[in-house]
Order: C-alpha cells, then structure tokens, then sequence
C-alpha cells in the first residue's frame, strides 16, 4: 500500500532539483561565507544568489530579507524584535489574532515580562478579523499587530489592507505570518505594505531548516541573537548555507510552479467538498477566501484524532485540529476562536493538498474515509 | 504519537462493541467522561446470579487509546466476579496497552467506566433485594 500525502500545510517533500542545488554546498564546495578565501566567498555568493530567489518569490528587494533557522524563529523575531523598539511604557499592547500559530502568540505572551501586555484579536465565525472590535482594541496604545496572512488549519485569507492600514495610522508596527501564503497566492511585501513578514522553505518543497523574516529596513527592528553580526547585525551565526540556498530554489520552483498550483489544487479541493457534502460534515470557512489547497472539516461525533488514525491506517496522511493532552482532547484553538461548538471542533480534520496529488487519490480518499465514519461510528454512538 | 501494537489491535479489531439491554435486573451500566470535555465511555456489564459477569459490552468515543482500554477491559471482565472487577487498577490497563504518559487519563476512564458499572449492578441488585 502506498501511502498518500495530504498534509502539505504541515511540510513538503524535498523537490529533486532543489536537493540537487544543495548537494554541493554540504559536501564539495562547503565554506563559512564570513570567510575570505575562495570557498567562503563561493558561499557568500550562493547565500546572496540564494536571497535574490527569495525576494523576488516575495515580492522584497535584497536587503529586506533576513535569512532565519525557520518559521517559528522568523515570528519570535518580529514579535520581540519589533515590540523591543518601542518602550513598554509608550507603546504597551501587542496585539496578535486569536488563530495565530503559537509561535507568535508565545512570544507575545513572554513578553508581558517585560511590561507589555499581550491581548488577542478576535475573529468572526468565518475565521476573519472583526474590524469593528480591532478598531475598539487600537485605542490603547499598541507596538506591534500581527496578523497571519493565511491560516494554517483553515487556509482562511485575511483581508490585510484594512487591517495592515487601521494598526499603522494608529501608530503601531505590522507583521504577518505568511508561511501558508508563499507559493499558494500571490505574495508581495511592498503591495502588503507590512513592516514585517515571515516565510518558511519547507512548505514549498524547500528543506527544513531555512526561512525568512522580510524586514522593512527603516524600522529599528532589534535581534533575537547577537554574535558575529551576519544577516548585518540582524541575525548572528554562520549561515546555514545549503539549506539557504534549498529555500531559494525552491521559491524559484514555486513561482514556475505557481499557475499550475493554482489551477490544480482548487480542483482537487472541490472534488473533496462535493464528496464530503454527501458525508453530512462541517468544512470551515468555505464562505470566504481560502488557499487553495487546504479543506478543513468536521464530522458530528467522529473524533479528529481517532478518525487521523484510522485514516492513516489506510494509508492517508492527513491531519487533526485537536490534540489529545493530559486530561481531555483539546480542540483547535482557531476553531474556538471562530465560535464553532468544542464537540464539533474536536472532529476537524484538515486535508492540504499538492501539485503531485491527483483526483484519483481524493477519489480513492473518500471512499475510504466513507468505510471508516461508519466503522468508526458503530464505535462511538454513545446514545444507540 | 506512536501506538504499541496492542494498542492498534484493539483499535482495529475492538472486542465487543455494543449495548446489552440497560432495562435487563442483571445489566450495570457505567457511563464516565463528559461529551463537553472529550472522551466518553459506556460499559455494560451482564452479571449472572453467582455474581460473575458474563457479557460486557462498551461504546467509547474518543482516542485510539480510550477505545483500546475499553475494549481490554471488556476482554477481562468476562468470567471474572463484581469484586475482581471492582479491583481492577488503572495501571494495569496502562501496562498492557503500554500506553504513553499523555494517555493514562484514557486508562483512567476506563477503571472509573467499570466502577461505574459495578455500582450500578450492585443498586440494581439492592432494588430487587428490598421490592
């Protein structure tokens, strides 16, 4: 039995070419770029060939792109980073949504510390940014918004102009977490007009272990690391140069790639809808914009992870909103924040499609996920 | 999160799934867990007048674990009396099933699920004593 991937919003598979451009940097022509001679000057080049791939997949100039480690660091860099230039007396409030990906609401939180005050923004039933409340919550004075761009479980967009435009005409820096973004949508820093914004190699099939924060240059943003002064101060430590040079392939190879993602993946997502209509389930945020390759559903009284695990059984990868802790089953804090029920959340499974998925396996997905929501429900029906 | 083997046993192949009839004199039924905080488990017990369980059944909607822990103790009470029932530790369904420490509660769930219904079996069988 094969098994088929459907979760390429939690990562991708190392794209061949991409691998064949790093392959050099860890063995034969490795060098330190800090480094004078012929193989740290190679590297400084690739590193820099590397961060034009980038900026340009992002729609950055050059000097706006700060390579990091990954994703998560990108967004404690921003939140930190950017928080720290105001004092947390003049500009006390970090404002983060209520779907943001831990690694921006945990930073926030630990910087409440050092005088800040964290506070949530709240979202409709869709998943979106309730203005009205946001406008309410900018009266207190705010350092720092962060918004995410596209939501990871959902793939719901956000609309970011009004939001990017009301944080900075009251006085408050911008970030958005636009991981799931890159190579999905259309992606351009200068149109976004963002003071910051973080994205990741290895959900566009770039490796794991290289990403980004684009960062407007006129914004005193202060480091998370300080040393030997690389990325020009803002990020110390010796590059990680072939997983750097992996993640600007791989943003060349998503822009190439980029029509037909765009085409393919809605395809697949609703020939997955229409088969799940039929299953009686709950798909999240299906009334507004989404990434086109992410679905989001729930089944009445199928647990997310119970039904995760029989589906990998069959050999389908997919993921849960929830996740069974110490002492209960946790459902997706997006889901919470969206009003949805806890008993229904605790069901959602999210399927994340890629370019190499075809309507064969989504077809060959619902039958299966068919058998198990019976199986599984002559399991659970508590009340029968 | 990585299941044992006997844990994806039971889930694949749970023992016993069902109901017994709940208006039955020698039926007790254990229901735990609360729908609003995640995992519920229902476990019917057929008791027979020596006082040694016969049949048991169970319904759980939860985690690949709850449902193996149920499904193992639904395997184990059979044969053996209320009292041995009664005794039966959380510890040991954990043991069996090596589950991992995030998963004790399942384990948990399940010794509370056939206390539960021991209780019940035993104020059914008061009721019958005292009508």
């Amino acid at each position: 039995m094969a098994n088929i991937y459907f979760d390429h919003n939690a990562t991708t598979a190392l794209d061949n070419r991409v691998l064949e451009a790093m392959l050099p940097w860890m063995t034969n022509q490795a060098g330190n770029p800090t480094s004078r001679h012929v193989f740290g000057r190679s590297a400084r080049d690739a590193v820099e060939h590397a961060r034009a791939q980038v900026a340009e997949a992002c729609g950055a100039y050059t000097s706006q792109v700060v390579f990091t480690s990954c994703g998560t660091e990108a967004n404690n860099f921003a939140v930190k980073g950017i928080a720290a230039i105001k004092s947390a007396a003049t500009a006390r409030q970090i404002l983060t949504s209520a779907i943001e990906h831990p690694c921006v609401t945990r930073p926030a939180i630990a910087m409440q510390q050092h005088g800040y005050v964290s506070q949530k923004i709240v979202v409709d039933a869709n998943g979106k940014v309730d203005l009205e409340k946001f406008k309410l919550q900018l009266n207190t004075p705010t350092g720092l918004v962060s918004v995410m761009l596209a939501n990871n479980e959902t793939g719901v967009i956000q609309e970011l102009g009004s939001i990017t435009e009301m944080a900075r005409s009251a006085g408050a820096f911008m970030h958005t977490d636009a991981v799931q973004a890159l190579g999905k949508i259309d992606l351009n820093f200068a149109d976004l007009n963002v003071n910051a914004m973080t994205i990741s190699s290895h959900k566009i099939h770039g490796p794991q272990g290289a990403a980004a924060l684009i960062v407007d240059k006129k914004m005193d943003i202060q480091p998370l690391l300080h040393g030997g002064g690389q990325e020009k101060g803002l990020r110390s430590g010796t590059e990680n140069v072939a997983a750097i040079v992996g993640f600007g392939a791989a943003c060349e190879l998503a822009m190439s790639n980029r029509a037909n993602f765009a085409a393919h993946t809605p395809a697949l997502r609703n020939q997955l809808e229409q088969g799940l209509q039929a299953l009686d389930v709950s798909i999240f945020g299906k009334q507004v914009a989404r990434i086109p390759n992410t679905s989001f559903f729930a089944i009445d009284n199928i647990e997310g992870e119970t039904l995760v695990m029989a589906l990998d059984r069959k050999g389908y990868a997919v993921a849960s909103g929830s996740a069974c802790s110490s002492d209960s089953t946790e459902p997706s804090h997006v889901l919470l924040a969206m009003g949805i029920p806890a008993d229904l959340a605790r069901g959602a499974v999210r399927v994340s499609f890629g370019a190499h998925n075809t309507a064969a396996q989504v077809a060959s997905f619902l039958a299966t996920l068919n058998n198990e929501i019976l199986r599984l429900k002559q399991l659970t029906a508590i009340a029968a | 999160m990585a299941y044992s083997d006997k844990v994806l046993d039971h889930y694949e192949n749970p023992r016993n799934v069902g109901t017994l009839d709940k208006n039955d004199p020698n039926v007790g039924t254990g229901m735990v867990g609360a729908p609003a905080c995640g995992d519920v488990m229902k476990l019917m017990i057929k008791v027979n007048d020596s006082g040694i369980i016969e049949d048991a059944k169970f319904k759980t909607y939860g985690c690949g674990s709850a449902i193996a822990s149920s499904s193992l103790v639904t395997e184990w009470l059979k044969g053996r009396t209320i009292e041995e029932a009664y005794a039966i530790k959380n510890s040991e369904i954990a043991e069996e099933l090596a589950l991992p420490p995030v998963k004790i509660h399942c384990s948990v769930l399940a010794e509370d699920a056939i206390k539960a219904a021991v209780a019940d079996i035993k104020a059914k069988q008061a009721a019958k004593v005292t009508a």
